[in-house]
């Protein structure tokens, strides 16, 4: 077989295996996915409707724009590519530690620094087609209002997810080379979770800071903004005058990612192999420093939920998940620091953020104690009954997230006694909700496979999610239209119900 | 019974209670996995279960580690109705798996603590002997060291130590030597010789025969879910009729003539 041969012989391979890493993501088992597949259209028709109401508005801006414009739609396209950073880095880390078919790659005679080249491109490539899903509806929304100009959108989701793919790649080779690839795992996921949520959090913080709101367009549209902002031939800008149909800009975009991908695939496809071999080596055995060697006593559960905390210490994905979750309360919490010199209406809504974010993060939590259990057998065969060792399981989540939620409790009993017991109610009922829902659909699965837990069942993913919704919503009206309150808390009950009565375990 | 004080664990009152007595016990997947078994295990006794692959013994010590629960039938370890009170019988009793279910991200030493508080083993008891345990395994450099790195080997002989440290009366062991070099799998079968020395009762299925014939007080040949032989290595050749043939041989034979039968 040619070089050239080989190379697209591998592409294939790379394209399919994405493809499928793909629809088991979104469709879960094989005899499911036509149905997931229509599922993903009729949500995308959906999607039209909120893309309407957030981007409706731009659809008949024209070229000359003014710098809040241009500002505007720079940010917003900085968003999508912080985000696509963000989901790159993953992917790349994914591609060094977890490839199950990398032995068999790097014990090929196959020139690795080809492969790596595809599968950089196959990086890129998975990122951006991802992009481009998630912006059709906003890029149609644009075109229908205000004509086939917008369509250039697209061309600047396949630039930035290029640029997107090749800064990651850049990144993680570097953290590689400056922290070794024992650490690189951990700081890479922490980096990708901070991209992904910093840039919207940084605009809320600075809104807050300095308008006491949390909208970030009171930051882009404000005067300041404006003043600090380069003129209006600055290169800065040729992203947003891309967007709006500026041929020659995006031409220019287009060309600047390819090179920047090119240049990276140049630079770091034949150190690829070097890195994942030093991976390789750091993952036989990393001496700890030694700890007392004296046992611990107490009672089964207490051994059991003792694991449990130490696990999830441990546990790189969920301490990066749990960051990016305390990173999005940053924003509430300094609103709820403003609101103590000056009274705010604003402050009601730290309630349901923080009801939100507690929901959230017990549902992953609660998954990675009750189904993620690597030594399935030993816990099955000890001499305590399962209720104890699920009740155990469950104590462990309710902890957690009690000492992650107790400071904002305690601030903000501060500021308003009866919202502070309200949120506290929310994120019990909350947290307790996730967790039934995790054990009504609990599947035995190894921890490593957290990424893929929606997979196993997408009624159980979509019921928590509007469980979290529903009972944020519920604890937000509670602290100011009571009787709806009442209302929206029956309606996420009868949910959860529903839950339970269509669950595989209600018996 | 009486219970053991320290170690909260069901006293045997009578030493000749078989270690194990299964009675038609009987599991169905889209067929007859195990059907109506019937198999008795005396104390003190190191059982070799053999059979081809999809015979059923996998599915038949799963059931009497309670981590299938049978269509039909009884188990009884050391006199307690497993399926009656599986809380007295599995603190008496230790599974280790074919695949080593271990935490990738606790050190040996952390894994043993933990399952030594999981059976309620006294903390002053448990922790010496989770070092005597790990260093007659040959895995003292590693005490510190998560098992994440580890190999399928070290990873068994963890799991076997997790296993061994509550001091079980009943070991069952699914294929415990794959995975594991020649030095480390002579340890292993030294470890449970001496179990059985001091009382306690191992069954093991493997598909390694030498083991078996060397080291199984009495095997067991299973072949579609039924017991088709039984007995002493000498036993099994006057049951097959083959004077001085080997385990393999005689186990072919017997697997051979059951699938004719089928």
């Amino acid at each position: 077989m040619s070089s050239a041969a080989a190379l697209t012989w591998f592409a294939r391979h790379e394209v399919r295996l994405a493809w499928r890493e793909w629809l088991a993501i979104i469709a879960g088992s094989r005899g499911k996915r036509k149905r997931a597949v229509i599922a993903l259209i009729v949500f995308a028709a959906i999607m039209h409707l909120p893309a309407y109401a957030v981007i409706g508005r731009f659809a008949d801006l024209q070229a000359p724009l003014g710098k809040p414009e241009l500002i505007v739609i720079t940010a917003t396209i900085f968003l999508a590519w912080a985000l696509m950073l963000s989901q790159a880095i993953e992917s790349v880390t994914r591609v060094f530690y977890a490839r199950a078919d990398l032995d068999l790659l790097m014990s090929s005679p196959v020139n690795l620094a080809n492969v790596f080249s595809v599968r950089i491109v196959a990086i890129a490539l998975s990122v951006i087609g991802m992009a481009l899903l998630l912006s059709t509806p906003f890029v149609d929304v644009l075109v229908l209002g205000g004509g086939a100009r917008w369509l250039s959108a697209f061309g600047i989701v396949v630039a930035i997810g290029l640029s997107a793919a090749a800064v990651a790649i850049a990144i993680t080779v570097l953290l590689f080379r400056l922290i070794g690839p024992s650490r690189t795992r951990l700081v890479a996921q922490i980096v990708a979770a901070v991209i992904g949520a910093g840039f919207v959090i940084a605009l809320q913080v600075a809104a807050i800071l300095s308008y006491g709101t949390l909208s970030r367009f009171a930051v882009l549209t404000s005067d300041a903004a404006s003043a600090y902002a380069p003129d209006l031939d600055s290169p800065l800008w040729w992203p947003a005058r891309a967007a709006i149909g500026e041929g020659m800009v995006l031409s220019w975009l287009m060309a600047g990612g390819l090179l920047l991908l090119g240049a990276v695939m140049a630079v770091f496809s034949p150190r690829f192999a070097d890195t994942v071999v030093r991976v390789a080596a750091t993952t036989q055995s990393v001496p700890r420093g030694a700890r007392a060697t004296a046992f611990r006593g107490g009672s089964r559960q207490h051994a059991l939920r003792a694991k449990e905390f130490l696990l999830l210490r441990r546990d790189p994905w969920l301490l990066s998940q749990s960051l990016m979750q305390l990173l999005y309360l940053v924003p509430p919490a300094l609103l709820l620091w403003r609101s103590f010199s000056e009274s705010s209406a604003a402050i009601v809504l730290i309630t349901p953020v923080i009801v939100m974010a507690a929901g959230q993060l017990a549902g992953g939590l609660a998954w990675l104690t009750i189904s993620g259990e690597d030594a399935a057998d030993l816990v099955a065969t000890a001499p305590l009954p399962p209720s104890r060792v699920i009740r155990a399981k469950i104590e462990v989540v309710l902890a957690s997230i009690g000492a992650i939620f107790a400071p904002l409790i305690a601030a903000l009993a501060f500021a308003s006694m009866t919202q502070a017991i309200v949120t506290a109610l929310g994120i019990i009922v909350a947290t307790v909700s996730a967790a039934a829902i995790q054990l009504w659909f609990r599947v035995q699965a190894k921890r490593s496979q957290f990424r893929r837990r929606q997979t196993s069942s997408r009624l159980a993913t979509f019921a928590e999610a509007f469980c979290s919704i529903g009972w944020a919503a519920t604890a937000a009206l509670a602290v100011t239209i009571p009787i709806a309150a009442v209302i929206s808390g029956v309606m996420t009950a009868a949910i959860l119900a529903a839950t339970w009565k269509i669950s595989p375990r209600r018996d | 019974m009486v219970r053991n004080e320290q170690l909260d664990r069901p006293e045997i009152m009578n030493a000749d209670v078989s270690a194990l007595e299964v009675r038609g016990l009987t599991k169905r997947f889209d067929r007859p996995a195990v059907d109506a078994l019937d198999l008795t295990i005396r104390t003190g006794e190191f059982y070799a279960l053999l059979g081809p692959n999809g015979a059923g013994k996998t599915t038949t010590l799963r059931m009497v580690a309670g981590l299938l629960k049978p269509d039909a039938g009884s188990i009884s370890i050391l006199g307690i109705d497993a399926l009656a009170d599986p809380v007295a019988a599995k603190q008496i009793m230790a599974w280790v798996s074919d695949e080593p279910m271990i935490y990738d991200k606790l050190t040996p030493l952390e894994y043993l603590e933990f399952v030594a508080g999981l059976w309620g083993i006294d903390p002053a008891v448990s922790a010496p002997s989770a070092h005597q345990l790990l260093l007659s395994l040959g895995l003292e450099p590693h005490l510190h060291e998560r098992c994440e790195g580890f190999s399928k080997g070290m990873r068994q002989k963890v799991a076997l130590a997790g296993a061994l440290v509550h001091d079980p009366r009943l070991i069952i062991l699914d294929e415990p030597l794959t995975g594991l070099d020649a030095l480390s799998a002579r340890h292993v079968k030294g470890l449970l010789q001496e179990r059985v020395r001091s009382g306690c009762t191992v069954i093991i299925t493997t598909h390694i025969l030498e083991v078996a014939e060397r080291m199984a007080d009495r095997i067991g040949v299973i072949a579609a879910g039924r017991l088709v032989a039984e007995g002493t290595l000498t036993e099994l050749r006057q049951q097959t009729g083959r004077g001085d043939t080997t385990l393999e041989d005689m186990f072919i034979a017997l697997v051979d003539a059951e699938a004719a039968a089928a």
